[in-house]
C-alpha cells in the first residue's frame, strides 16, 4: 500500500528566491562571451539558448511543484478530506492552478521571443529581446509569489502530518475533550501525547502503534469533539470528524462517568447520538473511563438510562456485523489512573476489529492470497472403515460428460505436437477461412499481372463495366472508320521539284558540316592566304564546274578570271599595247583566244623547260634518280611541319602571342606556382 | 506485394528495384532508379522534365482522361475471395489493356494528324527560298523565257497556219 509520505515534497522557494536561483543558473550554465563581430547566426543562437534555458528551468521547477503536491481527488478520501479541512480545497487548487498557468505563460513567452530572435539583425537587438524575454518571465513568477508562499506553508504543515495508513487495522479514539483519550493512548502505545488538565490539549491527530496477536494496530488519538451543529465546528474538530468518517476502524467512544472533564453525561450522550451516523459498519465500543472517581454502579437512574441507550446503539452495530449480542464486549469500564481494565478495552477493540476484517476478507477474492497461511487439520482415523465423500450420481455423470467433450475436441496445440513440434509444423491458417465455396480455400491468387496490381482491378461487377467499355470502343471504331484522312491539299510536289529539294537539303547539310568542322578546328588550323590553298578550292576549274552545275555557262567567267591573274597581268599589258595599231576585227578574235594561247605558249624567257621530278642533273651530287627522289621526299617531309605551322621558312620565328595566358596565370591543383 | 509508381517518372517499380525516401512529414517518395532519385534530390520539377510521364500528360502528348483508367483504382475495402470474380478480373485486365493501348495509339495519330500538310507547306517554302543554292537566278530566268517562248510558239505556228 502506498504510504502517503508528504515529507518528500521539495521545498517551494519564494518568488524572489525562485527568480534568483533560475537567473543565476542561466548565468552560470550558458556561455557568456559574445562580441558584435560574430556572425549573426551565432549571436542569435547565443541569445536563443539563454532564453530557452531559462524557460526550461522554470518549466522543470514548476512542474516539480505541480507533480509533487498531491491531487486531492486522486488520494485516499481520508487524506483528501483532511487536507480540505486543514487548508481549503479550493484555495489549494487555485494556488496550484496559478502555478500551472505561470508555467504555460513562461513557455509561451519563450516561444514568442525565440521566434523573434530568429530575425534579430544586430547584437543589440538580440540582446534587448533576450532581456525582454527574461524580464517578462520573471514578472510572471513575481506575480505568483503569494501562491508560492502559500504552497510552502502547506508543504511544511503536510510534512508534519502523522503518517496514517488508511487501509490497515486502525483503532479510533473519540469523545469529549478531557475524558482521557490521550492518557489511554499513552498507556497502550509508545506515543507521548500531551496530557493536560485544560481542554483541547490535543489539537490534531496523533498516531501510535500497538500489538495484539502478533499483528500491529494503528491507534489514532483525535482532538475532542464538542456537541455542536456541523457547520459550527472548527478545524480541529473537523479533523476528528474526517478521521471518523473515512477510516475503517474500530471506534472507542470514551465516556467520562465522573463528570470531571466538565461535561455531564447528558451532554456526552447527546454528542454520541449526534455522531452515531458516523459509526456505521464500524465495531463500536463504549468505554466508561475514570471509574476510580465514580464507579459505574454508582450512577443515577437517568444517567444509567442514557448509558444503556448508548449501549443498545452499540449492540446494534454488532448485530449489523453479524456477531452475537454479547453484552460484555460492548460496554466496558476502565480507569487510566489505576490501569484497571485498560488492557481489556484494548483487547476487546482489537478482537472486534480483527473479526470484522477477517469476515470481509473471507467474502472477497483476496482469500486465495491468504490460503497458504491456512492449514486444514485432518483428523486421525479411528478405525479402518472407509468413509468416502458422498457425491450424487447426477453430478458424476455430468462430470464424465464434460471430460469426454474436452477429450473429443482436438486443439491446434495438440496437432502441432503431433506433427513435430513448434519449429517443424506450421499451422494451416487457411483451414478456417469462410468462403462461398470450400474448394477455394487452397487457392493462390495472383497479385501482379502484366505490370498491374490485380487487387486494384478486383470488383464484383467488373464484367458489366467491361461490357460498357467494349461498347464504347465499338462506337469509337465506327466513328473512326467513317472519318477519312483529308490530308492531301492537292499541292503536291512534282518529281523534279522533289529532286531539287533533295539537292538543296544535301547542300545545306554539307555547308553545315563544313562550318562545324571549321569551327572545331579553328584554333589549331593556321589561317593561310589564298595562294597557299591546299585543297585547291580556288581554282578556275572548280569555279567552272560549280557554275555549270548552277546552270550558267562558265566560259566567260573563267576567261576573265584567268586574264586577271597575276602571272598574266604583265604580259597582257605588253601585248595589248602592241596590238592597238592593228585590225579591229582581228583583235577581237585574238583577244578571245589570247588567254588560251598565252597559257600553252612556253615562256622561255622567264622559265626553263621543266624536267621530270626525279631526273638527276649532273652537278647536283646525286647518285641516281632514286636517291634524288628520296632526297626530295626528305626535303618535303622536313618542310611539312613548318608549313602546317604557317611558317614562311626556317627563319620565321614570329611568335604571335608572346605571353599566352595559360602559361602565365592560373592556380595548380597540385604543385607550386613559384616558377613558371 | 504491390507494384508502385515512381514519383518522378511514373514508371512501375518492380520488387527489388529502386529507393524509397520517407520525409519528416511522413510522406513517402518512391523512385524506380537512381536517375529519378538524383533528379529529385536536385529539386527538379517532374512537370518540367521532358521525359517524364507527368510532363507528357501535362503537355498533351499522352492520353490523360480515359475510362480505362477508372478500372485501376486503389480500393481500400477488403473483398472476400471469390474464384470466379478473380478469374473474370484476370481476363478483364488483358482486355482493358488492349483497349487502352489502342486508344493511346489513336490519340497519337490524332496528335500527328496535320503533320503531312505542314511538312508539305514547309517543303514548298524551302524550295522557294533556297532554290539559289542549286540553280542560279539567271538560269531560272532563261528557263522561264524558254517556257514562255515554247508556249507562245505553237500559238504563232497556229497563227501562221
Amino acid at each position: 500500500m502506498v504510504q502517503y509520505n508528504f515529507k518528500k515534497i521539495t521545498v517551494v522557494p519564494s518568488g524572489k528566491d525562485f527568480i534568483d536561483i533560475i537567473l543565476s543558473r542561466t548565468q552560470r550554465q550558458t556561455p557568456t562571451v559574445v562580441h558584435k563581430g560574430y556572425p549573426i547566426s551565432r549571436l542569435r543562437e547565443f541569445y536563443m539558448r539563454k532564453v530557452k534555458f531559462t524557460q526550461q528551468n522554470f518549466h522543470e521547477k514548476l512542474s516539480a511543484i505541480i507533480d509533487e503536491f498531491p491531487r486531492l481527488d486522486d488520494i485516499h478520501p481520508f487524506y483528501g478530506d483532511l487536507l480540505h479541512v486543514l487548508y481549503n480545497k479550493d484555495h489549494y487548487k487555485l494556488a496550484l492552478g496559478q502555478v500551472n498557468t505561470a508555467r504555460n505563460i513562461v513557455g509561451k513567452i519563450a516561444k514568442d521571443y525565440v521566434r523573434l530572435l530568429k530575425y534579430g539583425d544586430s547584437l543589440y537587438r538580440c540582446k534587448s529581446l533576450k532581456v525582454a524575454a527574461l524580464g517578462r518571465m520573471c514578472t510572471v513568477i513575481k506575480r505568483i509569489s503569494p501562491s508560492l508562499a502559500y504552497l510552502e506553508q502547506i508543504r511544511q504543515h503536510m510534512a508534519r502530518l502523522p503518517s496514517i495508513d488508511p487501509n490497515t487495522r486502525t483503532i479510533l479514539i473519540c469523545g469529549y475533550p478531557n475524558v482521557g483519550k490521550s492518557s489511554f493512548m499513552n498507556k497502550i502505545t509508545r506515543a507521548d501525547v500531551d496530557v493536560q488538565p485544560y481542554a483541547f490539549t490535543t489539537k490534531s491527530l496523533f498516531v501510535g502503534h500497538t500489538d495484539y496477536k502478533y499483528l500491529r494496530y494503528q491507534v489514532i488519538d483525535t482532538p475532542g469533539i464538542l456537541d455542536r451543529p456541523f457547520e459550527d465546528r472548527n478545524i480541529i474538530e473537523m479533523c476528528s470528524i474526517t478521521a471518523l468518517a473515512h477510516l475503517k476502524a474500530a471506534v472507542l467512544f470514551f465516556l467520562d462517568i465522573s463528570g470531571s472533564c466538565g461535561y455531564s453525561i447528558e451532554q456526552q450522550a447527546a454528542l454520541f447520538h449526534s455522531i452515531k451516523s458516523l459509526f456505521m459498519n464500524k465495531p463500536l465500543i463504549v468505554v466508561c473511563n475514570k471509574i476510580d472517581l465514580q464507579p459505574l454502579e454508582g450512577l443515577s437512574e437517568e444517567e444509567m438510562k442514557l448509558v444503556m441507550e448508548m449501549k443498545t446503539e452499540a449492540v446494534k452495530t454488532v448485530l449489523a456485523q453479524g456477531g452475537d449480542s454479547n453484552d460484555e464486549e460492548v460496554l466496558l469500564t476502565m480507569s487510566t489512573m489505576t490501569d484497571e481494565g485498560v488492557i481489556a478495552v484494548k483487547n476487546a477493540a482489537c478482537e472486534r476489529l480483527l473479526n470484522q476484517r477477517v469476515e470481509i476478507k473471507m467474502k472477497s477474492k483476496k482469500i486465495n492470497d491468504c490460503l497458504n497461511r491456512f492449514h486444514v487439520a485432518i483428523p486421525k482415523p479411528r478405525d479402518t472403515k472407509e468413509r468416502p465423500p458422498c457425491i450424487p450420481p447426477a453430478v458424476l455423470e455430468a462430470r464424465a460428460k464434460a471430460n469426454e467433450e474436452k477429450g473429443k475436441r482436438k486443439l491446434e496445440k495438440d496437432l502441432e505436437e503431433e506433427n513435430g513440434g513448434a519449429g517443424v509444423y506450421s499451422a494451416n491458417l487457411r483451414k478456417h477461412y469462410i468462403l462461398a465455396d470450400e474448394d477455394w480455400k487452397e487457392d493462390i491468387m495472383p497479385e501482379i499481372l502484366d505490370g498491374h496490381n490485380v487487387y486494384d482491378f478486383v470488383d464484383p461487377d467488373i464484367l458489366l463495366r467491361l461490357e460498357e467499355l467494349e461498347q464504347e470502343e465499338g462506337l469509337h471504331l465506327e466513328a473512326k472508320a467513317d472519318e477519312e484522312d483529308f490530308e492531301m491539299d492537292g499541292k503536291e510536289l512534282t518529281e523534279e521539284e522533289r529532286q531539287l529539294l533533295a539537292e538543296i537539303r544535301q547542300k545545306k547539310n554539307l555547308l553545315i558540316q563544313e562550318h562545324r568542322m571549321k569551327k572545331s578546328t579553328a584554333e589549331s588550323r593556321p589561317i593561310v592566304p589564298r595562294k597557299f590553298d591546299k585543297d585547291k578550292k580556288y581554282t578556275s576549274e572548280r569555279m567552272g564546274r560549280e557554275l555549270s552545275a548552277l546552270g550558267i555557262d562558265p566560259s566567260k567567267a573563267i576567261d576573265r578570271a584567268r586574264s586577271r591573274s597575276v602571272t598574266r597581268r604583265g604580259r597582257k599589258r605588253e601585248r595589248s599595247l602592241g596590238r592597238e595599231g592593228a585590225d579591229g576585227e582581228a583583235m577581237d578574235i585574238d583577244d578571245e583566244l589570247s588567254n588560251k594561247k598565252l597559257r600553252t605558249r612556253s615562256r622561255s624567257r622567264s622559265r626553263s623547260k621543266s624536267r621530270p621530278p626525279g631526273e638527276v642533273t649532273p652537278g647536283e651530287g646525286f647518285k641516281d634518280s632514286a636517291q634524288k627522289l628520296k632526297a626530295i621526299r626528305i626535303a618535303k617531309k622536313s618542310v611539312k611541319v613548318r608549313n602546317k605551322a604557317a611558317r614562311k621558312g626556317e627563319a620565321d620565328r614570329v611568335i604571335p602571342n608572346l605571353k599566352p595566358k595559360h602559361l602565365f596565370s592560373g592556380k595548380r591543383s597540385i604543385g607550386k606556382t613559384t616558377r613558371r | 506485394m504491390r507494384l508502385e509508381k515512381c514519383w518522378f517518372c511514373s514508371s512501375t517499380i518492380y520488387p527489388g528495384h529502386g529507393i524509397q525516401f520517407v520525409r519528416n512529414d511522413a510522406k513517402i517518395f518512391r523512385f524506380c532508379r537512381s536517375k529519378c532519385h538524383k533528379n529529385f534530390k536536385m529539386k527538379r520539377n517532374p512537370r518540367k522534365v521532358k521525359w517524364t510521364k507527368a510532363y507528357r500528360r501535362l503537355h498533351g502528348k499522352d492520353m490523360t482522361q480515359d475510362s480505362t483508367f477508372e478500372f485501376e483504382r486503389r480500393w481500400n475495402r477488403p473483398e472476400r475471395y471469390d474464384r470466379n470474380v478473380t478469374e473474370m478480373t484476370l481476363k478483364a485486365i488483358k482486355k482493358i489493356d488492349k483497349i487502352r493501348v489502342d486508344r493511346e495509339v489513336r490519340h497519337h495519330k490524332m496528335r500527328m494528324k496535320g503533320k503531312k500538310a505542314f511538312e508539305q507547306q514547309a517543303a514548298i517554302k524551302e524550295l522557294e527560298n533556297s532554290i539559289d543554292l542549286v540553280k542560279a537566278p539567271v538560269a531560272l530566268q532563261q528557263a522561264k523565257i524558254k517556257v514562255e517562248v515554247s508556249r507562245s510558239q505553237p500559238e504563232g505556228e497556229r497563227m501562221e497556219e
